[in-house]
């Protein structure tokens, strides 16, 4: 676990393809160089998907876990 | 003797050099909409928002059936002319009107598929297109379907570029975009 505080919390439970992606998205641009966001989300395609998205947008994923069908991603925003 | 060939060396690296890590920059995407069924519509409008939110530049270049989905679903018939007027009377314009391709049954169809999608709370097409302009995807009119469609400016959603012809996507896909003709 990081001890890192984290800014914001994206819940995306409950949420299909491309919202969970979509929101992550408006969601970081709120946020300021360095500053983590959390998802949660409970799409099994999220786990491929938010390793793609950090690669292409750049903003890396410093945390990835899941626990009873809710994965939860952390991202640093570049 | 007989000469033997020497099995082709597998390159051992690929032609493009990759970019630095971290530094990727995403290719813009041009996606032609050239079809107005529910699916398509659909299957556009999430590329388009999922592009948009992995960082890259996404264009939408909107010609024939595919136009008609961005006529303001408010507008019935569109066209200054009987036939003009009576293509819009067959197929409803507007992103809210779609049919599907297949298992239409007057409507039936993109009913259950929209109450699925919300139930799957997925998003539909027409939630999905402002999600996309307001994640800034360029929308293209088709200047020479305007004309063969008889659509005005007024007819059309809000938001849309100014039209352009087939030699700006030409252009667009020699630039590099990567192209998908839905």
């Amino acid at each position: 676990m990081s001890t890192e505080q984290i800014a914001q919390v994206v819940d995306a439970k409950g949420l299909s393809c491309p919202m969970p992606i979509v929101k992550t998205a408006q969601a970081i641009k709120g946020l300021a160089s360095g500053q983590l966001l959390e998802v949660l989300s409970t799409d099994p395609g999220s786990v491929k998907d938010f390793t793609a998205w950090a690669k292409s947008t750049g903003n890396p994923l410093v945390e990835q876990a899941e626990e009873g069908g809710v994965f939860r991603f952390v991202l640093r925003k570049k | 003797m007989t000469a033997v060939s020497d099995p082709p060396v597998p390159a051992a690296e690929p032609a493009v050099a990759p970019a630095p890590e971290g530094e990727v920059k995403p290719r813009d995407i041009l996606i032609i909409c050239y079809s107005g069924e529910l699916e398509r519509i659909w299957a556009a409008m999430i590329l388009a928002t999922t592009g948009a939110a992995m960082g890259a530049t996404v264009r939408i270049f909107l010609t024939f059936w595919g136009l008609q989905a961005f006529v303001r679903d408010d507008v019935r018939i569109t066209g200054d002319n009987t036939m003009q007027k009576m293509m819009s009377f067959m197929q409803r314009p507007g992103i809210s009107h779609r049919k599907l391709s297949k298992m239409n049954f007057l409507g039936m169809g993109p009913w259950m598929m929209k109450k699925l999608a919300k139930q799957y709370k997925s998003a539909e097409p027409k939630e999905l297109l402002e999600i996309a302009q307001a994640m800034g995807v360029e929308f293209m009119p088709c200047q020479m379907t305007m004309e063969m469609f008889g659509l005005k400016r007024e007819d059309m959603i809000d938001g849309l570029g100014d039209p352009v012809g087939a030699a700006t996507v030409i252009g667009l896909m020699q630039g590099g975009d990567a192209p998908l003709f839905i």
